[in-house]
């Protein structure tokens, strides 16, 4: 059935998205927290996780943001087919952007050329990714991410026939590189399979599956966990100071792929991942 | 937890150790890449940049927005290395101690040691919690970086750790 909707609710909600994924901290992420604080027996790591733990508490109850990098808005639309937004949907999407940054006191961190690297003062534009699907709903999901862990993110084009070693070896090596700048504990989002700019786009995705869920895809699963106790063996612990816990969980997303190709992507998010989802 | 008064002193650096866990508490610098950048060319052309480094401490943050009756936003380091290429000439210009997050280069570690500096870390993304321990923010340079400008902060028991000394 046609559904038709006024785009102010969807201003209204990417608005209210930005400031919950801004100043509330995931349950997941602050579960799996208190589970890294628990398993922890390094006190200076036992240490660092309880400040982090506490941060997450201030915040909320200041509406504060988690993190002073509120981060670029990234914003996932997936929009049945059977709706029909009344007025301009990109615009509402940057004006709730915009609304968010504002009133939420957020910091604004975009500049308007790469280069030339002047404050929009806005913190737009925001990134838009637009899929269409059944129904005549409207899914949004939105990440304020932050750049002290996008910097450290990498992607590779390996050959087909390589071994998983290779791929896991891969990942290792980037969150190793990484060391402490995307302020671990982290959440590592993977993506694997696509063209190059479909396998990045998956590893950021990724990020939105809720910790301790796993890829539905058993050799995936398997590959996770196997990677999730490897990064953990590397002994980066929180903020780098050295401990048991260098990630929270790993996310592997996958998509079919060219036979001469297999790209993959890994998209590190630090412990304050900032995302927030609503379907109207 | 041993208390450290800022400004630093050298002899107050010669007794820290690597590692160590930290409060700091007195008067520090905030600059980011754009103030670093500023600064830098300033002193490579001959100019006088308009803050002196002289036995300082700088804190990589760009705090967000304050709401009214807060001292400042949330204020948590971000990553050190990028300041990196800058921070051998601000050494040279008397800047005594850093505070921010991860890894520094090779370069940064030996200038560090060459000037009796320190280099400290803090909880990176626990802005909210460290805003908490400023109990005054003035912007005093480059207020047209927004939230790259360089701020006075008077800090309380503000959480570090050493890093490199």
């Amino acid at each position: 059935m046609i559904r038709a909707i006024d785009s102010g609710l969807i201003r209204d909600a990417v608005k209210d998205l930005f400031i919950k994924a801004n100043t509330s901290l995931r349950q997941d992420i602050l579960s799996g927290l208190k589970l890294a604080r628990k398993n922890e027996t390094r006190e200076k790591a036992r240490y660092v996780l309880d400040i982090i733990i506490k941060n997450a508490a201030i915040a909320k109850k200041k509406m504060m943001p988690i993190c002073q990098d509120t981060g670029m808005a990234v914003v996932y639309l997936k929009i049945g087919q059977s709706l029909i937004v009344k007025g301009d949907l990109k615009k509402a999407v940057n004006k709730g952007v915009a609304l968010a940054y504002k009133e939420g006191y957020f910091r604004n961190s975009i500049v308007n050329d790469p280069l030339i690297r002047k404050n929009t003062n806005t913190n737009l534009p925001s990134i838009i990714y637009t899929d269409i699907v059944p129904g005549n709903k409207i899914n949004i999901k939105v990440v304020a991410k932050g750049f002290g862990c996008e910097n450290v993110s990498k992607t590779r084009m390996f050959r087909p026939t390589v071994p998983i070693s290779s791929i896991e070896q891969f990942i290792l090596d980037a969150v190793r590189d990484a060391g402490s700048r995307p302020c671990p504990p982290v959440y590592i989002g993977i993506g694997i399979g696509g063209t190059l700019d479909k396998a990045v786009s998956l590893s950021k995705e990724a990020i939105f599956r809720p910790l301790g869920k796993t890829n539905k895809d058993k050799h995936i699963a398997r590959l996770e966990k196997s990677i999730l106790r490897k990064v953990n063996d590397l002994r980066i612990g929180p903020i780098g100071v050295a401990g048991n816990i260098t990630a929270l969980g790993v996310s592997i997303l996958t998509y079919p792929t060219h036979i001469a190709g297999l790209p993959v992507a890994i998209n590190i998010s630090c412990h304050a991942t900032r995302t927030a989802e609503a379907t109207i | 937890m041993r208390k450290i008064s800022l400004p630093l002193t050298r002899d107050v650096i010669k007794t820290l150790r690597q590692g160590e866990q930290v409060l700091l508490s007195g008067s520090l610098l905030t600059a980011r890449d754009a103030a670093h950048k500023r600064l830098a060319d300033t002193l490579k052309s001959g100019k006088k940049i308009p803050v002196s480094l002289k036995g300082e401490t700088i804190y990589y943050t760009g705090p967000t927005p304050k709401k009214i009756g807060e001292v400042i936003g949330s204020c948590g380091p971000t990553t050190s290395s990028r300041m990196d290429p800058f921070t051998p000439l601000l050494l040279k210009h008397g800047l005594m101690g850093m505070i921010g997050k991860g890894e520094r280069s090779e370069e940064v570690n030996r200038a560090i040691r060459k000037h009796g500096a320190v280099y400290f870390i803090t909880i990176g993304g626990a802005g909210a919690y460290l805003s908490e321990k400023v109990k005054s923010a003035e912007v005093i340079a480059y207020k047209d970086l927004g939230p790259e400008a360089i701020y006075r902060l008077e800090v309380e028991d503000f959480p570090a750790i050493v890093s490199i000394l």
